[in-house]
């Protein structure tokens, strides 16, 4: 007699999984790490590669010797931490800055929470901050693009949004200010300084695209985020054209789009419905303007994200799907 | 644009083999075992003892309340055993087994194939004669017919929904019937619409069967009130509250019926039943059953008496594949896996699916990522994952507000979990408690 596996239905599966879809993330990731290296060259290679293979160390050692769990440090969810990691720092920190960084995303922000899928907070963006507040010199010169050969000895500057803020601080109009800045085309290319792998908008927006067809993540979050951002800004500069930038100028510069492609969309992090996630979006976009344009920082993807990362268990209690069938009352 | 439901819904691979095979007539197995209870609701109750002899169409066991059916033998022979055996849940339930030998009919039926197009029968016989053919709802979830066909007082019908959508993967039953039965299929349709005194029927059918869409359009042409809409390809379609809605837009409230919002739906294999019961006087003793599967050497359609052994089934395709992992009763997403071929034949097997070993065991689950695509993937606007982890804390009351129970299981959570979670089990087990929460406060 045969013997047959016996199970409740449904008896097939879409053949979805977690590596798949984080190693699909790494893929959309593959054109703005290409345009990256093209510009900060081997200090790129050199963090992009001390922060994967930490993250994934780190995971792995996490999980044999504190947590003994079974070991899932290969299942590319480190491996993006660490690929997200390397990309908002500046191109020549220090490797053991970086290693640092690592240790604290996976360490203190992934594991104390019990692994994958129990965080709160955006590994990644923890790690980051941790660094930016630790270290905040070396958090804050970035390189100049171009320089291939020179690692933690290259010529640094400020970022397009650091000397935006400084100049309006001086009480420069925008006009005179954007005069000195570069071209829209410069900074749609990401020729400009700024973290490793937040300067190419098109090689960004390249891998929304990917992420879309393959449907690892869905519209909502990017779009209200961006879409909140261009109305907030588009108003203010409306208001006052020499007073504030305009929705072009923010969206192309700083790390709006890979957070709002990349760091905002963190599956663990941001909210379960619809509704939730466009209430999500239109946070991070609202916070990070506010950061940006009234704050003491220049730049305020971060903070907005992990800002709203606290807010979605909330959002989760508390904003439903809409229900089949739901009777309507009143 | 094709029409199709808002929200949720998952596309697995489709792999309808079987979608261009002939209905074959399946040869009267030597012995056959017929459950009493093959529909929702009461069992019926068994009118023969050991060692009867019984003829084809009668009536072995009859109505065991207002929701229930009769129940015919589909052989004519001697009483075996009337015993309790396993049926495709798995449960040992009370049953006739009776060998087979001749085949003498009970009086009053028309054998013959010739279609009989005209009828002169009121709402009221109609529905006599479905209670009588023991009809239920062939589309897997058995259900009486009679009870959707008796409206409640104060509830009108209008529109008769024949659901043809076929959206289990692999089964190809209703198809091939429609392909083949067209004729008699009108013909149903209108003595259904005469039942409930309704003017317009619609047919919904899936757009990757469009020889069904174009046949049943050209036979619809000739029909009053009767028009044939093609849908989108979308897992669970064929679930009546999705289908409702994607047809005609009406939303069937949260715990109630098709029925209050003017709409009766039947499975177009159970309206070619009707139209044997009514202008035949035949009940329902057979059903067409696919009988498919990867490894499968020819997957094919099959006309089957009710109460015939899997195996003889799987015979009839060239045997059990060497790599046979699982079969199961019914499609891959709500089908139920069985544990012996000896299993019977019942009114809602529209399938027989054998899967290779190599898909017969689920992956290993992992952590929640909480990528949100089971929320996406409900198509009742539920939260799968929050279900799961309500139903592991037992927090059942809380399930019952998060709308448990509008969980029709149609399993596409635990299809697309990248994690692999047994959402849906979780969610079964929150529902069985859940609904003794609800019978303990009514009482």
């Amino acid at each position: 007699m045969s013997i047959f596996t016996v199970s409740p239905s449904p008896h097939v599966h879409s053949g979805q999984s977690v590596p798949r879809l984080m190693y699909g993330v790494v893929i959309a990731l593959l054109p703005a790490l290409a345009v990256s290296v093209f510009y900060f060259g081997i200090g790129m290679i050199i963090i992009t590669a001390v922060s994967v293979i930490s993250c994934v160390l780190f995971e792995f050692l996490f999980q044999k010797y504190l947590l003994k769990n079974p070991s899932t440090h290969l299942d590319g969810s480190a491996a993006l931490t660490g690929l997200l990691l390397a990309f908002c720092l500046p191109a020549n920190l220090p490797w053991w800055m970086v290693a640092i960084g690592a240790l604290v995303s996976i360490g203190i922000a992934k594991m104390t929470f019990g692994g994958l899928g129990n965080n709160i907070f955006n590994p990644a963006l923890v790690g980051r901050v941790f660094l930016f507040i630790s270290f905040p010199a070396a958090m804050t010169s970035y390189p100049k693009p171009g320089q291939w050969w020179e690692y933690m000895d290259a010529t640094t500057g400020a970022t397009p949004l650091g000397i935006m803020s400084e100049s309006l601080a001086n009480n420069m109009p925008v006009s005179e200010i954007m005069a000195g800045m570069p071209s829209n085309l410069d900074l749609f290319l990401g020729k400009m300084l700024g973290s490793a792998g937040e300067v190419a908008a098109f090689a960004l927006l390249l891998g929304l695209v990917y992420l879309l067809w393959k449907k690892i993540i869905s519209w909502h979050i990017p779009v209200s985020i961006l879409l909140t951002v261009i109305i907030f800004t588009g108003a203010l500069s409306l208001g006052n054209p020499e007073k504030y930038p305009s929705p072009l100028f923010h969206l192309l510069t700083g790390g709006l789009l890979l957070g709002a492609i990349f760091m905002a969309t963190d599956y663990v992090t941001s909210p379960m419905t619809v509704k939730g996630m466009i209430i999500y979006g239109i946070g991070i976009g609202v916070i990070t303007i506010l950061i940006r344009t009234f704050g003491a920082y220049p730049e305020g993807v971060q903070f907005a994200i992990l800002l709203m990362n606290g807010f979605t268990p909330l959002i989760n209690k508390y904003v439903k799907p809409k229900r089949f069938g739901e009777v309507k009352h009143g | 644009m094709l029409k199709t439901f808002t929200l949720g819904g998952v596309h697995p691979e489709e792999n309808k083999f079987s979608s261009h095979k002939k209905i074959e007539v399946l040869p009267v197995p030597p012995v056959v075992t017929i459950p009493l209870s093959q529909h929702i609701g009461a069992p019926a109750k068994v009118l023969v003892n050991k060692g009867d002899r019984v003829k084809i169409g009668q009536v072995i066991a009859e109505s065991g309340g207002f929701v229930s059916a009769n129940i015919h033998s589909s052989v004519s022979g001697t009483v075996l055993k009337v015993e309790a055996f396993p049926d495709s849940t798995g449960y040992r339930r009370m049953s006739v087994q009776i060998q087979s030998e001749g085949d003498e009919w009970v009086d009053g039926v028309d054998l013959s194939t010739d279609l009989k197009k005209d009828f002169d029968f009121s709402s009221e016989e109609i529905i006599q004669k479905i209670i009588a053919s023991g009809l239920v709802g062939l589309g897997g979830a058995t259900f009486p017919s009679h009870v959707k066909l008796s409206i409640p007082q104060g509830k009108k019908a209008e529109y008769l929904i024949v659901n043809a959508v076929e959206c289990e993967p692999y089964l190809t039953a209703d198809h091939s019937l429609m392909l083949e039965k067209g004729e008699e299929i009108m013909v149903g349709t209108r003595i259904m619409m005469k039942a409930l005194k309704v003017e317009k029927a619609i047919f919904g059918i899936e757009n990757n069967k469009p020889d069904a869409i174009e046949l049943m359009s050209r036979l619809a042409e000739r029909e009053k009130g009767i028009t044939v809409v093609a849908l989108k390809v979308k897992y669970p379609q064929g679930g009546e509250k999705q289908l409702v809605q994607a047809l005609i837009n009406r939303e069937v409230p949260s715990g109630a019926l098709p029925i209050d919002v003017g709409v009766v739906a039947f499975n177009v294999g159970s309206i070619y039943a009707a139209y044997q019961a009514v202008q035949k006087n035949k009940p329902l003793i057979e059903r067409v059953v696919t009988v498919t599967g990867k490894s499968v050497k020819n997957p094919s359609n099959f006309l089957t008496r009710i109460g015939t052994p899997v195996q003889a089934l799987i015979d009839a395709v060239g045997g059990l594949p060497e790599d046979t992992g699982k079969v199961v009763n019914g499609g891959p997403m709500m089908g139920k896996a069985i544990s012996s071929l000896d299993v019977p034949v019942v009114k809602g097997s529209s399938g027989i699916l054998v899967i290779p070993d190599t898909e017969a065991n689920r992956h290993e689950t992992e952590n929640c990522i909480r990528c949100s695509k089971c929320v996406s993937a409900c198509p009742m606007g539920l939260e799968p994952y929050l279900l799961m982890s309500l139903a592991e804390r037992e927090y059942f009351g809380r399930m019952e507000t998060e709308k448990v129970m509008d969980c029709m299981e149609c399993g596409s959570c635990s299809y697309t979990c990248p994690s692999s979670r047994p959402l849906l089990d979780y969610i079964r087990l929150g529902k069985g408690n859940v609904t003794q929460i609800i019978r303990a406060r009514k009482n």
